[in-house]
């Protein structure tokens, strides 16, 4: 974990320095174009209210996967089941922890080294990165129910159609990694 | 108040108190977790936000219909998915983002295609992918990711068209 800690470091500076940038931008072209100012605050507020309505709650619900759902505890289950089983419990538990893709790498690095399927491995870290539990409610708050349910039932679809193609890949060639 | 928000602040409330039922320590650890995830992700959050409201200022309907609405191709749909594989920002913050697209008249199957590549595909962490899963699994996986999430925008487009779902 020390080198995703590392990278969120650098990048929250980077952040920062970034955010400085597009408000001194933001600024500039509402000096050159004044009578927009009205409606690009009041579009700022709008999706402003909407994030603090719903962003504190999401972060708490991350906090909590993260101390409840350990990287362990996921390897212990993932590696355990082949299967329909297996392929079920790779979307559940893909699903639960939070944080950006490239904290799942070790852990699928670790899975694969231990000998779990190419296929349970790929869906997993589908799974992690879109098909969260928290990020699924922003979509709702954001898009809608109806696509958020259609975009999340044809991705788990495809996701599977695509985890077996690449283990054919694997297993034609017959290596790990 | 809509029933999402709702959802969502009713799950975090219930979550939070029955941690602290459980475990006092592992509540306020979820607490300070939270609080920190949300340092990290703020400036990320406030940079999308004043280009979402520059966006909906500035553009008009008409500017981007040309582009990537209703109208375009498939050569829009995979402009707008290499976009959202080269974007390097937190998924949950590509749904305000998609919704001031949708506002602005971008079709549904744009937006699906722009979520999904965003959020399964990393061009910037491709390297680190690469190192600790091999070459192979790295460029296997975002490639065919960049496919299927075309496929599914494309379905979710025909979907959400559809008048069965009016």
């Amino acid at each position: 974990m020390a080198i995703s800690s590392q990278i969120s470091n650098q990048q929250n500076l980077k952040d920062w320095i970034s955010f400085g940038i597009v408000l001194l931008i933001a600024f500039v072209f509402l000096k050159i174009y004044p009578s927009k100012t009205g409606s690009v605050i009041e579009y700022f507020w709008q999706y402003t209210m909407e994030m603090v309505l719903i962003l504190p709650a999401v972060m708490l619900i991350m906090g909590l996967f993260s101390v409840y759902v350990s990287n362990n505890m996921i390897e212990k289950y993932l590696g355990k089941y082949a299967g329909i089983k297996g392929m079920f419990l790779s979307f559940f538990l893909g699903s639960l922890p939070t944080g950006p893709l490239y904290v799942a790498f070790p852990i699928a690095s670790h899975l694969l080294e231990k000998g779990a399927r190419v296929s349970n491995v790929i869906i997993f870290l589908s799974a992690w990165a879109c098909l969260k539990i928290p990020q699924e409610l922003m979509e709702f708050q954001f898009l809608g129910w109806k696509f958020m349910f259609l975009r999340l039932f044809f991705t788990v679809i495809l996701v599977i159609i695509m985890a077996k193609i690449i283990e054919y890949f694997f297993e034609i060639t017959d290596d790990r990694l | 108040m809509n029933a999402a928000v709702l959802l969502i602040n009713v799950m975090a409330l219930a979550g939070i108190l029955v941690a602290f039922m459980d475990d006092r320590e592992k509540a306020i650890l979820s607490i300070k977790i939270a609080f920190k995830g949300f340092m990290q992700i703020l400036p990320v959050t406030l940079i999308i936000l004043i280009v979402i409201a520059l966006f909906l200022g500035f553009v008009s309907p008409e500017n981007l219909s040309g582009f990537i609405g209703q109208q375009s191709g498939l050569g829009g749909i995979l402009l707008i998915g290499v976009a959202g594989a080269i974007m390097h920002i937190p998924a949950i913050l590509s749904f305000p983002l998609a919704a001031s697209l949708l506002e602005k008249g971008i079709s549904y199957t744009a937006v699906a295609a722009l979520i999904t590549t965003l959020t399964m595909i990393g061009t910037v962490t491709l390297p680190l992918e690469i190192r600790q899963l091999g070459k192979k699994f790295a460029l296997l996986r975002n490639g065919i990711s960049f496919v299927i999430a075309i496929v599914i925008a494309l379905i979710v487009g025909v979907a959400m068209e559809a008048t069965l779902w009016q």
